[in-house]
């Protein structure tokens, strides 16, 4: 098992809050790995370094062996990283289908000249987007809802969506930002049956989330974030009894 | 009444060449949020540039038509790469930059365009050869050109090919999730900036399209054509609902009819006190009270969000 992901010494401040303090950490190819902390240790903040909404002060990323440069968003997506959202961050006014059918548009080729021609080529490749598309929402558990705008779904159908748009860009890393947030105690149970399915088929997968014992169920390592720094990382039952992570969440003067 | 369906024909006419602009500025709205004033320009330089094809041409034993096309053919590249140019020198640089700065500059690109027209094409008035067959045909008492049919037709064939590619191709689709989000649509694998471009081009090419259309059916082109043609455009975009396409077409042809109308009727409502030459007064007009009391259009709703 190769490293998939290894970040070297990320730091990020705004104004004068450090909000990631060299954070350095490597994932490995296939295992789901755990990045939790309480709220504002600047577990969203790594995402979005590492996705290129923010640029890092110091620090890198390196993907599969290579550093990982990013211009423009879409090489991120290229790179073969997706991510979901916290904050559900859907195509609203789209239909479930198209949200998933735009994951493709990366790996596939056509464009104005196909689209005004119609050629059989074009036609063909539009045709392998919505079957694949297809199959997404039904991996994910929402094929009945394919037609319906995205904003008309259940909040929990909702981000299922996020993931299955993520996982049309063909991820090596599939990065899932609280996606058990604002879930009922059924949903997120058979959330944890998809990421473990998404696991079975071999993607590696980074989880910020805050359900601790979902957290705990599935993730092979577990790093703790608590005010911009890395305190913890190890398997899951050793981070639970690390006095560190435990003053981090319980407070100074229970420890 | 023969008045009244004359109007009708008119307005549509002049509609169709006001929706072809008004879906320039209304996809560029809708993708970045921004008012392209120089787009009204881009008509211009394309009505110009056919201009030149066909006087070009003109002595040559090619059937009129067939002349008429070839100066749109020549149009359509020359406006689309002007296009392009506009996105990539002027607004990409100021992607990130507060919303008032694009628009300062697209003011800017406006001005140095009709300049560089004038530059080119002098400052007279150019007729527009009468290649085209201009026999009228009668209905109900009014009269339509052949030219007439074929720019309403043409232009609703551009527009539901339009339709189709947004909504039915992939990069239709790329276009809707970057109007709907950049930041996301990247982060799904869409490179934004070649769907910009695209959004660009596409614009521009219409724009070339309706350039010829106004000038052979006004038989006259000129260097500050596009300044009127465009905030009229831009008018109808506001009333159909900016950054929303179908609210652009509506915007259009209501836009048309609305003028031609009150041209065709301002002499009688004021005894003769107006003429007919007010006729640009009613866009005006019309653009104040969308704004006043409908400021998302008829068709728009999301405005509020991009504000």
């Amino acid at each position: 098992m190769g490293v998939l992901l290894r970040a070297q010494g990320v730091s990020k401040s705004f104004g004068g809050v450090q909000a990631l303090r060299e954070i350095s950490l490597s994932i490995d190819q296939g295992e789901i790995y755990g990045l939790i902390g309480p709220n504002g240790a600047g577990k969203t903040t790594f995402f979005n370094a590492l996705t290129g909404l923010y640029s890092c002060d110091r620090g890198e990323f390196e993907f599969d062996g290579k550093p990982l440069k990013v211009r423009a968003p879409h090489e991120v997506a290229r790179a073969g990283i997706a991510r979901t959202f916290q904050n559900i961050r859907l195509f609203a006014n789209m239909t479930a289908l198209e949200n998933v059918m735009v994951g493709r548009h990366l790996r596939t080729r056509a464009g104005v000249i196909g689209a005004v021609l119609r050629d059989r080529a074009t036609r063909a490749e539009e045709q392998a987007i919505e079957v694949r598309a297809r199959e997404l929402l039904d991996y994910v558990g929402i094929a009945g809802r394919a037609n319906d705008l995205a904003r008309h779904l259940a909040y929990g159908d909702q981000r299922r969506l996020e993931i299955a748009r993520a996982l049309a860009t063909e991820p090596r890393l599939l990065a899932l930002d609280e996606p058990a947030a604002g879930m009922n105690a059924t949903e997120t149970a058979s959330l944890r049956d998809l990421i473990e399915a998404l696991r079975r088929d071999g993607i590696t997968i980074l989880l910020i989330e805050h359900d601790v014992r979902l957290v705990m169920g599935l993730c092979d390592r577990v790093a703790v974030l608590d005010y911009g720094e890395k305190i913890a990382e190890d398997v899951p039952e050793k981070v639970q009894k690390d006095a560190k992570v435990i003053e981090a969440y319980l407070g100074g003067s229970l420890a | 009444m023969d008045i009244f369906i004359q109007q009708i024909i008119n307005g549509l006419v002049l509609g169709s060449i006001y929706a072809l602009v008004a879906l320039g500025y209304t996809m560029v709205y809708g993708i970045m949020g921004l008012i392209n004033f120089a787009h009204g320009e881009v008509v211009m330089i394309g009505a110009l540039t056919s201009l030149s094809i066909i006087k070009l041409l003109a002595g040559t034993s090619l059937p009129g038509p067939v002349v008429v096309l070839i100066g749109l053919a020549g149009a359509i590249p020359v406006c689309m790469a002007l296009g392009f140019t506009i996105e990539r020198v002027a607004y990409r640089p100021l992607r990130a930059a507060p919303r008032l700065a694009p628009l300062i500059t697209a003011i800017g690109v406006s001005i140095v365009l009709q300049q560089v027209g004038m530059l080119i094409w002098g400052r007279n008035y150019h007729a527009f050869p009468g290649l085209l067959p201009t026999t009228p045909r009668h209905i109900l008492g009014a009269q339509i050109t052949d030219l007439q049919v074929l720019i309403v037709v043409l232009a609703a064939l551009i527009m539901a090919a339009l339709i189709l590619l947004v909504n039915t191709t992939r990069i239709g689709r790329a276009m809707r999730a970057t109007a709907e989000n950049p930041d996301i649509a990247g982060l799904m694998g869409v490179d934004v900036n070649q769907i910009i471009s695209i959004t660009f081009v596409i614009g521009s090419a219409l724009a070339a399209v309706a350039g010829v259309m106004v000038s052979a059916n006004y038989s006259i082109a000129h260097y500050y054509m596009g300044f009127i043609l465009g905030l009229k455009a831009f008018t109808a975009a506001v009333l159909g609902g900016i950054g929303n396409m179908g609210g652009a077409m509506l915007g259009g042809v209501l836009l048309g009819l609305i003028e031609s109308l009150g041209a065709g009727y301002i002499g009688d409502l004021t005894g003769g006190f107006l003429g007919s030459n007010y006729q640009d007064v009613f866009a005006f007009f019309v653009l104040i009270l969308v704004l006043v009391f409908r400021p998302s259009g008829l068709m728009g709703e999301k405005l509020a969000e991009r504000a």
